[in-house]
């Protein structure tokens, strides 16, 4: 609560600092936003029917000085679900730009591949439950408080990210979300979080005509990894961020009438490389391949193919502990996205579904968008879960909802 | 006996301009029209209005660097203002003769750059009654062009041209275009579906000189069917500002130079 408090008062202090700075180009934007999304089915495990109510006001200040630009994006919130006060700066940084580099510092959204809601080289946070619970796409994307370097020589460009702290990603709250919970007796639980800077590097450029990209990361897990002190009577859970590195490339250019996209990541599960601690991710192999294309005027097609492949499954099942859900080696998902524009692109009607084949794990995202004025817009959607217990949606089969997004620009 | 030969040159030229095709005919129209300068920047607002007059707004910075000579590549960099929810938005362009172009742009909200797919150059253009191709142009080598016959508009002297689509998979079935003789501007452009019946009208409606290129700084584009139309105004544009190669780049997708597009 103090951090939020304090990142108010930074926030109405940078956006009056900045308001007071008028020589230099000073832009202030922002929206209101009531985002309410009620389940179809049941209850929440903590009793309530709705998974999202809240009122948002973001404030955006941007200030420019020739080579020195400065960007807040802060918002102000209260959830009526009992979080009450969620404000927060969602993005604050300070950026310099020379002839063949600059530096961004500060809190800033970070976004590496190609993927749809499939993440291989996309290590950095996301917020699950902003996903899952019918917010803006916006809010999929955490902010982490990181230097950017990039540089940019003839022959590649080059992005360097070193954070300091480490930031999570967010998953659903087991309070408003049915989680999937091997051991739901054992309440005494406690959070770790890594103390380590984490680092990255992506250099891309274009090759033949294909924006060609190479990705190395060395950091942790953005998702908990769940530790029992007992396997035989456990009485307390420790959750922790296992050391990751990951080493990726991607390529994405024209073919036929559309745009096909590659996307590779090795996982390197540093913490445990042989793939014999059952806590611990096993080292991974991701695959994407992605099309997309136009087939008609105003409707855009993708799909996707993902791919997960474990690399010391021999090692992973003799570890796991009997009574604990048994993943397949490969876990193959496939994606489609179908957006349709009407009345001169202001209606928006998509619809986003993933199903892997293994478990059957599916999730549906259908939306409809209308930008009323150019100021006003809202959206009406839907989130639908099913699958198996503990697969990545089918543990959400319970939590179904619609949403209404409605926002407000200034 | 070369001043001879210049004589008979010289003797021949009114006729040679009188014989233009009509494919001269629009290859000058689209030099003048969308390859005048070595680059240009414009400040475009876009009205989008209703049969019943609602309207929308979108205003963008369009620049645009030509890599050859007329009717060869060019690159172009958009970048949105308005409405609120796509500012920040930029959009770039690699547009390539008899070849389908390269398109990027840029999600904000998200952080990232895609590159989308733009087969279709037919589509409208941001929901207005321009398509891709009324804003950057379409392949010569696409259509066959005749000289119908001449006309005035606004009381300037006008070849006018009829366009057909070689292929029979175009959405259209041919279009007019009436090309002033001074200066080679398209002033109005009828467009017919493939039943032959008009469907849309655009008009050059202000003509200015920049730096020496005569510049159509107001434009309409009407669906004669719908009673939709769109009016484009350039509030700023410039030429020859020494655009650099870089610029039209992933770099200044993600963080576009304020001096740019300001």
């Amino acid at each position: 609560m103090a951090t939020r408090a304090w990142w108010t008062t930074a926030l109405v202090g940078l956006l009056l600092g900045g308001a007071g700075h008028a020589a230099a180009d000073v832009n202030v934007s922002g929206f209101l936003q009531q985002n309410t999304a009620a389940n179809t089915g049941g209850a929440n495990p903590n009793g309530r029917h709705d998974k999202w109510m809240e009122e948002r006001v973001q404030l955006k200040l941007d200030a420019g000085d020739g080579a020195w630009r400065y960007m807040a994006k802060g918002d102000l919130a209260y959830d009526h679900l009992g979080r009450g006060d969620q404000s927060e700066l969602r993005e604050g940084y300070v950026d310099y730009t020379a002839g063949s580099w600059d530096l961004r510092a500060g809190r800033q959204v970070l976004t590496w591949g190609l993927g749809d809601l499939v993440f291989v080289n996309d290590v950095f946070p996301k917020d699950y439950e902003a996903l899952f619970a019918g917010r803006p796409l916006e809010y999929l994307k955490r902010g982490i408080d990181a230097v950017k370097l990039g540089a940019y020589p003839e022959f590649a460009s080059f992005e360097f990210v070193l954070a300091p702290s480490f930031r999570a990603s967010r998953t659903p709250d087991a309070q408003r979300f049915h989680l999937y919970d091997p051991m739901p007796a054992v309440t005494n639980r406690e959070t770790v979080k890594p103390d380590q800077a984490e680092g990255g590097l992506r250099v891309y450029r274009d090759i033949g005509g294909w924006d060609a990209a190479l990705y190395l990361y060395r950091g942790f897990q953005r998702t908990p990894s769940m530790r029992p002190d007992s396997l035989a009577a456990p009485t307390k859970i420790t959750f922790f961020y296992p050391k990751l590195a990951t080493y990726g490339v991607s390529a994405s250019g024209r073919v036929g009438e559309g745009v096909l996209s590659l996307e590779a990541a090795y996982y390197d599960s540093l913490d445990d490389r042989a793939g014999s601690d059952f806590a611990v991710p096993n080292s991974q192999t991701r695959l994407l391949a992605g099309y997309q294309w136009q087939p008609w005027e105003d409707f855009s097609l993708g799909l996707q193919y993902y791919a997960e492949y474990m690399q010391d499954y021999g090692a992973y099942l003799a570890a796991l502990p009997p009574g604990l859900p048994v993943d397949q080696r490969r876990s193959d998902t496939v994606t489609v996205r179908a957006t349709q524009l009407f009345l001169h692109q202001t209606l928006r009607l998509s619809l986003y579904a993933a199903y892997n084949t293994g478990n059957h794990d599916r999730f549906f995202n259908p939306e409809l968008r209308y930008a009323f004025t150019d100021r006003v817009w809202g959206a009406v959607g839907a989130n639908v879960f099913a699958g198996k217990p503990w697969g990545q949606f089918g543990q959400l089969s319970h939590d179904d909802n619609v949403y209404v997004q409605i926002r407000y620009e200034f | 006996m070369k001043r001879v030969l210049i004589a008979l040159l010289a003797g021949l030229l009114p006729l040679t301009a009188l014989a233009l095709s009509g494919e001269e005919v629009m290859k000058k129209s689209q030099a003048a029209f969308l390859y005048p300068g070595k680059d240009f920047k414009a400040r475009v607002v876009m009205k989008l209005v209703t049969k019943d007059g609602q309207e929308r707004v979108r205003e963008m910075t369009m620049l645009r660097k030509n890599i050859g000579e007329a009717g060869g590549e060019q690159k172009y960099f958009m970048y949105f203002f308005q409405p609120a929810d796509v500012k920040d938005m930029t959009f770039m362009t690699y547009k390539y003769p008899a070849k389908d172009d390269d398109r990027w742009m840029f999600i904000p909200a998200i952080n990232m750059v895609k590159r989308i797919a733009a087969q279709d150059k037919r589509s409208s253009f941001v929901g207005s009654d321009f398509t891709y191709e009324d804003v950057s142009g379409r392949d010569i080598e696409d259509d066959a062009h005749t000289i119908e016959r001449e006309d005035k508009v606004g009381g300037a002297d006008c070849y006018v041209v009829k366009s057909t689509p070689k292929a029979g998979d175009a959405d259209f079935g041919y279009k007019l275009t009436w090309v002033s003789k001074a200066n080679f501007l398209p002033l109005k452009e009828e467009q017919y579906d493939r039943k032959g019946a008009q469907y849309k009208l655009f008009t050059a409606d202000e003509i200015k000189d920049v730096k020496g290129f005569p510049t159509v700084m107001r434009r309409t584009m009407k669906n004669v069917q719908t009673g939709h139309h769109t009016e484009v105004s350039y509030t700023k544009a410039d030429y020859d500002l020494g655009l650099e190669d870089s610029l039209f780049s992933e770099r200044f997708l993600r963080q576009p130079p304020r001096k740019w597009i300001e």
